[in-house]
């Protein structure tokens, strides 16, 4: 070891090295960076009248899929979609679904998981900035804040203001707006679990359960902080989807892209460029994409794990473009095998941009770039995806259709397996579950089949023995049924005879089998 | 190490312990850290002082609170007993044969009755009710003192030659050793085992059917068919307590076997003993 003295000469005549700390003291940054406050713009245009409509619908299927009746009959509840978790039934508009068809809802999250790659692999990160409720709320946030506060400047100007009054109020009325849409937005979920007009009354008077309050209270928590407060930091630190969706992309997905080539060199003094004979590009660098981003990134950086690609600086910068007179599509959705391909046609040998190689003399764009278009979307991984996602689908179809709405389950007592009679017959316990998955009272016929040396009974009946029995099960509903066999096992052979239970509607044309053995008994 | 030692990078000051050249930073705890700590021992006071925390010699603290799981145990216990005080009442007044005749009551009788059976009854008459060689099987439709519902609960309140018990079910078969000749009980034996319809012998036929006659058919009937009333076994049936080979049958006829079974009614009450009896009534022989 060497050490250097305070005049920095190495001792013993050694060479200092020209070699500085990556922490020295005057030059530390901080581990810990403050969040920088975002304060979007308002953008106008094609995609936010999109995202207008996107939020709309969403909203709408949020909010008003409870209240939709659907009429079962009177056994069955008349909400269109309802998650009986005390009754164990799940209700889909036609569909009805048991706690042992819950395969359907893992085929329906495997369809869930394949839609995501298909539109991810097509149209890039969509459903981040479409769809995603942790989008749609906080546009709706949004809405509120810049109705009361006004737009970007005029927060910007509010923030940095001294309390007063009138900043009190805004902000006051601000955050109570957004807590009752989080109340609305908790409260709009516990009507998927119960009755939609009960709990509604129930929730008012008072008398709901308390764990639909809990619900409330915990989603409002979660919406108002998530959609209010935190914001692009859940999509940024909190959210797993950008780093697996960033994954999924290739050079043919669809993102929003800034067209450098055609961009660059940026330039906020184009007349003056053009007079003094250097190249200039299409960006004035006016920052607007920057505005107006949620996200509060440039997008001129290039793809970017921060950017949910709503595609709202598309329409700030289109707007500039337009007023300048220029083409659109400055930052458009574009593939990056495209972007490649007119980044080559750009470049000039020494990798700078020369905004003559795409664009014609009078300013437009040059016929030899490449534009994306949407038969982009079509390539042999996207197809794959739709072939495998339909299939499945095509299978829940078509087992929908066809399942059967009568089951049946056997059990055979165990102790004792079988009981000798005082006449030396054998009787053999069995307890018959019968399934009426349909919200209607049904009669079933259960008779035995293969073995005609049997017949059966119920507990403390004082009909005779026989082979087929009427019974009525309520609707929706499983009857657990004593069904007592009886054989002579003079005519049997072996220690056991195997023999099926049938239930049948007996209106209709529905059955359903088990495999039982009997015990012949005799053995002990 | 008396003197403050200020680390250089940072300002802070060290605690002064060094380990291969790297000392640890007395940084403070964060203030809502402190604050919690001293929150969770005012809580540990207020919890010694309101629940039984500290061990004495004997036993521990009470604590002022008054809590104890035991106590706990017999809340539970009681809320339990009150939850079914209801229904108990009910079966307490409903007679036995009418139990069934409300579902809702009968469902309640049948398991409480089903868990009593598991505690009192199994031991013997095995945990299905299955019984075992000189216990009855309760399943089956061979019944020594009746198989209706009120004839079972008799048998289960007041047992079986139990004589501490008045109204006990009593009966007692004679031992016919030395009483009748040794050919005389082969030969009735044999006669007991032709009323089943099992293989017998055609020579004796005569002498045993005279001594069955003489001897048995006051209890058993002349059919060989019993009495429920005195708890003479049907002789008739394919069903057999203490089996059924020729030296069984004349084992049991020189020196009979009597089952013994206690009396419950005083034990166990009025309600547990209808309960018990409508689930071994409805075991699938009950009459």
């Amino acid at each position: 070891m060497t050490t250097v003295d305070q005049n920095g000469k190495a001792g013993g005549g050694l060479e200092q090295f020209d070699v500085e700390p990556v922490n020295r003291r005057d030059r530390q940054q901080p581990l810990y960076a403050p969040r920088k406050k975002i304060h979007p713009k308002r953008a106008e245009g094609a995609f936010r009248r999109f995202k207008w409509l996107v939020m709309l619908v969403t909203l709408g299927i949020y909010y008003a899929t409870p209240w939709i009746r659907w009429d079962r009959g009177e056994f069955a509840p008349d909400q269109a979609v309802l998650l009986d978790l005390y009754n164990r039934r799940f209700y889909f508009f036609w569909v009805e679904i048991w706690p042992q068809e819950f395969y359907y809802v893992a085929g329906l999250l495997l369809m869930a998981a394949l839609g995501l790659f298909l539109v991810t692999s097509s149209v890039g990160r969509a459903w981040c900035g479409y769809t995603c409720p942790q989008t749609v709320w906080v546009d709706l946030f949004l809405v509120v804040e810049r109705f009361i506060e006004g737009d970007r400047n005029k927060r910007i100007r509010l923030d940095k203001a001294a309390m007063n009054a009138s900043k009190l109020a805004k902000r006051v009325s601000k955050h109570a707006i957004w807590l009752l849409i989080a109340v609305a937005t908790g409260g709009a979920w516990i009507f998927y679990f119960a009755d939609a007009p009960t709990l509604l009354s129930d929730v008012v008077s008072g008398t709901a359960p308390t764990v639909a309050y809990g619900t409330i209270a915990v989603l409002t928590f979660t919406t108002y902080s998530l959609g209010g407060l935190m914001r692009e930091q859940v999509c940024t630190y909190m959210c797993p989807w950008p780093r697996i969706q960033a994954a999924m992309l290739d050079e043919h997905s669809l993102t929003v892209t800034y067209n450098a080539w055609r961009g660059e060199p940026r330039s906020r003094h184009q007349k003056r460029e053009q007079t003094a004979g250097t190249a200039a590009g299409d960006c004035v660098d006016c920052n607007a994409c920057v505005a107006v981003c949620p996200m509060g990134i440039d997008i001129r950086d290039g793809q970017q794990l921060e950017c949910i690609t709503c595609a709202l600086c598309i329409d700030a910068c289109d707007d500039i473009m337009q007023r300048l007179d220029r083409p659109k599509g400055l930052i458009s959705y574009s593939t990056l095998a495209s972007y490649d391909h007119n980044m080559r046609l750009a470049q000039l040998a020494d990798g700078t941009i020369d905004p003559g190689r795409v664009h014609t003399p009078e300013g437009r764009i040059a016929p030899e770039v490449q534009h994306t278009t949407l038969r982009s979307i079509l390539r042999p991984r996207t197809i794959a995806y739709f072939t495998i996602w339909s299939l499945i689908g095509l299978a829940m179809v078509v087992m929908l259709a066809t399942r059967e709405r009568l089951e049946l389950n056997v059990l055979h007592d165990r102790n004792p397996v079988s009981v000798t009679l005082s006449d030396g017959t054998v009787r053999n316990g069995y307890t018959v579950k019968i399934l009426n998955m349909m919200p209607e009272k049904r009669t079933i016929l259960l008779t035995i089949e293969d073995f005609p040396e049997s017949a059966m009974l119920m507990p403390l009946e004082k009909d005779e023995p026989r082979q087929a029995i009427f019974l009525d099960v309520d609707p929706d509903s499983l009857r657990a049924q004593k069904i007592f066999v009886i054989a002579d096992p003079g005519g049997l052979e072996g220690q056991q005879t195997p023999f099926r239970f049938r239930v049948r509607d007996s209106a209709g044309s529905e059955r359903a089998e088990y495999d039982a053995i009997f015990d012949n008994g005799g053995a002990r | 190490m008396s003197e403050k030692e200020i680390d250089d990078v940072t300002n802070v000051e060290t605690t002064g312990h060094e380990w291969d050249g790297i000392k640890e930073l007395n940084n403070p705890l964060p203030r809502w850290w402190v604050w919690v700590f001293y929150a969770t021992i005012v809580f540990a006071i207020g919890y010694c002082i309101y629940y039984p925390a500290i061990p004495l010699i004997e036993g521990a603290t009470k604590g002022v609170g008054g809590y104890s799981s035991r106590l706990e145990l017999q809340q539970t216990m009681a809320d339990v007993e009150a939850g079914r005080a209801d229904m108990l009442e009910r079966i307490r007044t409903t007679d036995v044969t009418e139990i069934r005749d409300d579902p809702e009551l009968a469902r309640f009788a049948s398991a409480g009755g089903a868990s009593a059976f598991k505690v009192y009854c199994s031991q013997c008459h095995g945990s299905g009710a299955q019984g075992a060689a000189g216990y009855p099987n309760l399943n089956d439709d061979d019944w020594l003192w009746g198989g209706s519902v009120d004839q079972i609960a008799h048998t289960i309140r007041h047992g079986v030659r139990y004589e501490e018990d008045p109204e006990t079910r009593y009966s007692e078969m004679p031992a016919f050793a030395g009483v009748l000749p040794r050919e005389e009980v082969l030969a009735v034996a044999n006669y007991v085992r032709s009323l089943s319809g099992l293989d017998h012998e055609g020579t004796a036929m005569e002498t045993g059917t005279r001594v069955y006659m003489e001897n048995c058919a006051a209890c058993h009937g002349d059919d060989g068919l019993g009495n429920t009333d005195l708890g003479a076994p049907n002789l008739a049936d394919a069903l057999w307590l203490y089996g059924s080979s020729h030296q069984e049958l004349v084992s049991q006829i020189n020196n009979p076997k009597h089952g013994v079974m206690p009396s419950w009614g005083d034990r166990l009450g009025d309600a547990m003993v209808k309960q018990l009896a409508v689930y071994v009534h409805g075991l699938g022989g009950g009459e």
